[in-house]
């Protein structure tokens, strides 16, 4: 198992590095949506007497690059590479491979994330000139968001990846994905930070494992939550990962029996 | 009117092709509904904390976001697919078909491919707009439409010849189509007015790519906050990059050579 993973990090880093045009689109298109936001939001703080929810122009600009950051550690592609995956056929290949095909996703996700990490220290360090952050990090919430940022990973890795499984049984999981995005652009704390959200808003995303996956870590890092606060968001992020592993291997076993594999 | 005609039919034929398809219409309705619905809710959480936003009133920015959809939806319905098809068939040779045909083929590649579907972006920015100056009311009159309608007419020009101008490198250089997908990440950017950006931004969004002529100039003409300065200056535009891209593109036919074939 060791082996394979180390075989999976050198492939994706060979093949990362030969494109690396398509590097530079995917920075551009992970830093431009943050950056965007703040901006937004920076010029409703400015127009509101300096403060938006309780938030300075200086808290949305830590706020937004702790996102920028975290979003880098815990984002997926997979929802639109399983899809390609069982369109083209190559799901096939996978399926005779004697090792669960997770595993091979998980190995070129880490190892690209380990290549982008320093990319997005960059812009994260351009974008803290340009807007002036204030961090107000405090030494447990500090240590404390290194499992949280682990356990949002693997939430919502697994939930994306079973989430993906929908394309063993439509052709249409643009239109799956396209919802889960803009659900998770609200709830997962990109939009604004949950807490200027309707209060029905912030209700759901307690419930749901967005926030979970994102806006908790954020939060925590920024030094915005209590203790309670934080066991509670840990306890919810375990839930929803023994949640999602239950999900993954009954829609896994379903989906298998479902796939009929197409093209070659 | 002999373009309109060609317009037409090459219209007819996406119709034509897509009319199998025509489920297709309602999910990309749906998907369009869903991208409005999430521009208009964002709208409405930043202005719950605001009256205005850099000195853009809510009615104001609905706009905006109309004229990001109608822009869009035109680049996505005309332009893009025709500059994708152009690109490729300077790749694999195709393009000698066009090139034979009796017709001007700057015209013929411009309106090669038709995504119909995409109207129903250009359908919701419209129908968008249209609500927003019906809030607007009493301060829409004859000059800021006039103006409006200059904007539109001189953003869009601004936009076919920037992509043509990038397509047309096709004919030196292989691979353009990575730029066209940075067009397409910044691209989003527009949906705000570009005057919140930091300056950097803002410049990229103007001069690299010309979102801000697209979206922005034509939204600050309905809003009453646009010069005759700047209005002047995206006509100016338009017109120059419209004659450079023309004069590329020739450059680029006499160094085509075909392929293969």
């Amino acid at each position: 198992m060791v082996e394979l993973y180390r075989q999976q990090f050198r492939t994706t880093i060979a093949v990362q590095l030969q494109y690396r045009a398509a590097l530079v689109i995917w920075l551009i298109g992970q830093v431009l949506g943050p950056l965007v936001t703040l901006s937004v939001w920076t010029a409703v703080s400015a127009s509101g007497g300096g403060q938006a929810g309780g938030y300075t122009p200086a808290d949305f600009a830590a706020y937004y690059i702790v996102l920028m950051i975290v979003n880098q550690l815990t984002f997926t592609w997979i929802m639109f590479e399983l899809e390609y995956r069982v369109r083209h056929g190559s799901m096939s290949m996978a399926l005779l491979r004697p090792v669960h095909p997770i595993h091979s996703d998980i190995a070129d996700n880490v190892a690209f994330k380990l290549l982008t990490f320093p990319l997005i220290l960059v812009a994260a360090a351009v974008i803290a000139l340009g807007f002036h952050p204030a961090f107000h990090f405090s030494a447990w919430s500090t240590v404390a968001f290194l499992p949280a940022v682990f356990l949002a990973f693997l939430v919502r890795f697994l939930m994306e990846w079973t989430l993906a499984l929908a394309a063993f049984w439509t052709t249409r999981v643009s239109a799956v994905n396209q919802i889960y995005f803009v659900v998770s652009l609200f709830l997962s704390g990109q939009i604004a930070p949950l807490s200027l959200l309707p209060r029905g808003v912030q209700a759901a995303g307690m419930i749901l494992p967005f926030r979970w996956t994102v806006g908790f870590p954020v939060e925590l890092l920024l030094g915005k939550l209590s203790f309670p606060q934080a066991l509670e968001g840990m306890a919810a992020q375990v839930a929803w990962l023994g949640l999602c592993l239950l999900l993954l291997r009954l829609v896994w076993r379903a989906g298998v029996r479902t796939y009929g594999a197409v093209g070659a | 009117m002999r373009f309109l005609r060609l317009l037409a039919t090459f219209v007819r034929v996406g119709v034509l092709g897509e009319l199998a398809y025509r489920a297709n219409f309602f999910f990309q309705l749906l998907e369009s509904l869903i991208e409005l619905g999430t521009a208009l809710a964002g709208l409405a959480i930043v202005f719950s904390y605001t009256a205005s936003l850099g000195g853009w009133r809510p009615d104001e920015v609905v706009a905006l976001v109309g004229v990001y959809f109608l822009a869009g939806g035109c680049i996505r319905l005309l332009i893009q697919p025709s500059m994708q098809q152009l690109i490729e068939s300077v790749r694999d040779g195709t393009l000698d078909f066009i090139l034979t045909k009796p017709e001007d083929a700057q015209v013929l590649a411009s309106i090669q491919r038709v995504e119909i579907w995409k109207v129903a972006d250009v359908a919701l920015g419209l129908a968008v707009i249209g609500v927003a100056l019906v809030r607007m009311g009493s301060r829409i009159d004859a000059v800021r439409a006039l103006q409006f309608a200059a904007a539109l007419v001189a953003g869009g020009v601004i936009v076919y010849s920037f992509w043509l101008i990038l397509a047309t490198l096709a004919f030196w250089f292989v691979r353009v189509e990575n730029i066209l997908v940075i067009f397409q990440s910044m691209y989003d950017a527009g949906r705000w007015p570009v005057g919140l950006y930091p300056g950097w931004l803002r410049f990229a969004l103007t001069f690299l790519v010309p979102v801000t002529f697209a979206v922005t100039v034509p939204a600050e003409a309905l809003a009453g906050r646009l010069g005759w300065l700047t209005l002047l200056g995206a006509g100016g535009l338009a017109v120059g990059l419209f004659v450079a891209s023309r004069l590329l593109w020739r450059a680029g036919l006499r160094h085509y050579s075909g392929a293969s074939a």
